[in-house]
């Protein structure tokens, strides 16, 4: 689940993370009464959308007056900002956070993230920060510093102030840094998050680190015990169709083709769409029903795909496993088309467990399809479905 | 005896109680597992499918001498009941449950080290020795008593190629689900190093797909051994949608490693074989054999 930047920083600062003086606005007059009681002559208006890259997508503005602060959360509001994370379809600015400026004599970049493999909480961080730090890292890994945390969060008698000097935070520094990481990892334990980066951090001239831009993303599958955090989530920022998906134990991605896939399984789903995309075929989108998922959920995911309109035919390409068997997934497939009666052509490639009975179900619903004799089969067929010449 | 499990397999399982766990465990012991008991905090005393329930992992272990723990305990306790498995010294573990928190994960990871216990999941199908022991919740259609190790991230991807690798007469030692979780038990490189000390797996088949680095390890093991028997894999997610992400630090960490396309390539360089599409597998590994 993503925090906005506001929500990160609120978290963090009941950490002992240092931030500016800010507050969230919905209208352009609020965020103009906001900067007025800002201790500061210069403000930063910032959209606050689910993506990075804000600053290059022109969705963080640094003005100079409170009247400017309303035209910038006026230009802001209500925008759709493409940054090179959200995908060309952009996200839509709802909010924005108004800020006190701060002079930064120096950018530092730190994350505290999950290391997959070795399994343990690690910092990471970068004595130059700033938004190209990817390309700067990737060019030359040897900027990245590393400190690996134990599960608690804690560490080594000195390693969190090794860490800071590592990172170029010398002299009174050292202790204020080793304070801030301390802080960050217990909130990452704490919080059960699976990212929380800081980018940049502010090195002041007074000798003060300020959390200038937080990204927080926590652990879908802990928020059993963090009730009052879900409570934080924007559920505008998701997509509404992926969340009903989500809600019938259903993980779907909408995608540009004209052929439907139902698939079982999260890596069979992507070799179907290898296999498509190599033979000239475009998926509309990537569907992977969890084993968890109803007859009932499954319907549902269904009706999703048909309500996709480019959609002009569908492969249903199931292996049944062990927990989701192949009649499951016809039972689901049959009553969706029952309640909509729609006639987009399917080819059908059902294996494994209870994959005749499956058939049969298909049959009683009274529903045509094309049988598939294995993938290659399928994946031909749907695809000659599909071709101009086959409308 | 294949790896991890074979007819001498004395299995118990952790919350067999529960309603899934039971259509599971009664699935495995028709399929002639040797399920020795069942640890349900409680009901230590009672019996459940015809087998003793204990209060805990080691009072189990101590009453029937088992030596391996298949678990379906909910997301909120799954870690406890890994833990307990490890601190009880099981030497073979199987976590099935899924949405098992990452940072849960880690505590385990840490219980691991040093342990004597081969943790598979959390998130997974399990293993499976055809026609001797399931310590798992696979289908059972189409796998047959062969030679070829199968080391999988994905559940149904893995029945394809079971079907296969049958089809063409190969037949399977072992298969092993390692699990799809970021943070699991064992990984791609401990399976390999099992699969190519057994005697009785000529070949491996490595399943993979976009995201973490279980691969890139493979191939940096694969690299550092002189004559490894024969390895095919298979890479999924090509053509993968880009994945939607915040921030930098994911790829940060990964400096490019997540890619479908360069796993094949590093993959390739280590020697392995690659199959582009789950048909190819068992053709190649045929080839490779030769």
């Amino acid at each position: 689940m993503n925090l906005h930047e506001y929500q990160a920083k609120q978290i963090l600062a009941g950490y002992g993370v240092s931030v500016p003086v800010g507050e969230v606005a919905e209208t352009a007059s609020s965020a103009q009464g906001v900067a007025r009681k800002l201790p500061s002559k210069r403000y930063v208006v910032k959209a606050q959308v689910h993506a990075g890259g804000r600053g290059r997508a022109g969705g963080i503005k640094i003005v100079d007056s409170v009247a400017a602060v309303e035209k910038a959360a006026e230009e802001l509001l209500g925008q759709t900002l493409v940054t090179e994370q959200t995908g060309p379809e952009g996200r839509s600015v709802r909010a924005v956070y108004v800020e006190e400026a701060i002079d930064s004599k120096r950018d530092v970049y730190v994350a505290v993230l999950v290391d997959r493999e070795t399994g343990k909480v690690s910092l990471i961080g970068a004595e130059q920060g700033g938004e190209d730090i990817e390309e700067r890292a990737a060019a030359k890994p040897s900027i990245i510093k590393t400190l690996m945390v134990k599960p608690d969060g804690s560490a080594a008698k000195g390693a969190f102030e090794s860490f800071a000097k590592k990172l170029n935070l010398t002299g009174a520094l050292t202790k204020k840094g080793a304070t801030l990481f301390q802080g960050l990892a217990k909130a990452f334990v704490e919080q059960d998050a699976s990212l929380i980066e800081i980018n940049p951090l502010a090195v002041t001239a007074g000798q003060e680190l300020l959390a200038l831009d937080v990204k927080m993303v926590l652990d879908d599958n802990a928020m059993f015990r963090h009730q009052d955090i879900h409570d934080l989530q924007d559920k505008d920022e998701l997509d509404p169709v992926e969340m009903q998906a989500q809600a019938n134990e259903i993980n779907y991605i909408r995608m540009e083709g004209n052929i439907g896939v139902v698939v079982n399984g999260a890596g069979l789903a992507l070799v179907t769409n290898d296999m498509l995309t190599d033979a000239g075929g475009v998926p509309a989108n990537f569907m992977d029903i969890r084993t968890t998922a109803s007859s009932l959920d499954i319907s549902a995911g269904f009706d999703l795909l048909l309500s996709n309109p480019n959609v002009k035919a569908v492969l249903v390409n199931v292996h049944g496993g062990g927990m989701q068997r192949c009649d499951t997934i016809a039972e689901g497939i049959g009553i969706s088309i029952k309640r909509c009666g729609c006639t987009v052509p399917i080819v059908l490639r059902f294996a494994g467990n209870n994959a005749d009975y499956g058939r049969t179900l298909l049959g009683n619903y009274g529903i045509s399809y094309i049988e598939a004799q294995d993938m290659g089969d399928a994946i031909e067929r749907v695809i000659a479905l599909v071709r101009p010449e086959a409308a | 005896m294949a790896i991890l499990v074979g007819k001498d397999t004395k299995v118990i399982c952790q919350g067999m109680t529960g309603r899934t766990a039971s259509y599971h465990i009664e699935r495995a012991m028709a399929y002639g597992t040797n399920v020795v008991g069942g640890v349900r905090p409680g009901k230590g005393g009672t019996r459940h499918l015809d087998a003793p329930i204990f209060d805990s992992v080691s009072d189990a272990v101590a009453g029937t001498g088992a030596d391996a723990s298949i678990i379906f305990v909910p997301p909120p306790s799954a870690a406890e009941a890994m833990i307990e498995a490890i601190e009880a010294e099981v030497p073979v573990v199987v976590c099935v449950t899924e949405r098992v928190p990452v940072l849960d994960m880690v505590r385990v990871r840490d219980a691991l080290e040093g342990s004597k216990t081969h943790l598979v999941g959390p998130n997974s199908q399990g293993v499976l020795t055809p026609q001797a022991c399931k310590l798992g919740v696979m289908a059972t259609v189409h796998e047959r008593p062969g030679s070829i190790g199968i080391i999988s991230r994905s559940a149904t991807l893995t029945s394809e190629i079971v079907a296969q690798t049958s089809a063409a007469g190969l037949g399977q030692s072992t298969t092993v689900g390692i699990g799809g979780d970021p943070v699991h038990g064992i990984g791609f490189v401990e399976c390999l190093k099992l699969f190519m000390d057994d005697p009785e797996t000529a070949g491996v088949i490595l399943i993979g797909e976009i995201g973490g680095a279980d691969e890139e390890m493979a191939a940096g093991y694969l690299s550092s051994v002189k004559a490894p028997k024969p390895v095919v894999a298979l890479v999924a997610g090509r053509h993968a949608p880009p994945e939607r992400r915040m921030g930098h630090a994911g790829t940060l960490t990964l400096f490019g490693r997540a890619d479908a396309n360069q796993k094949i390539k590093t993959l390739r360089a280590a020697g392995v074989h690659i199959a582009p599409n789950p048909h190819d597998v068992a053709g190649a590994m045929r080839q490779s054999l030769e």
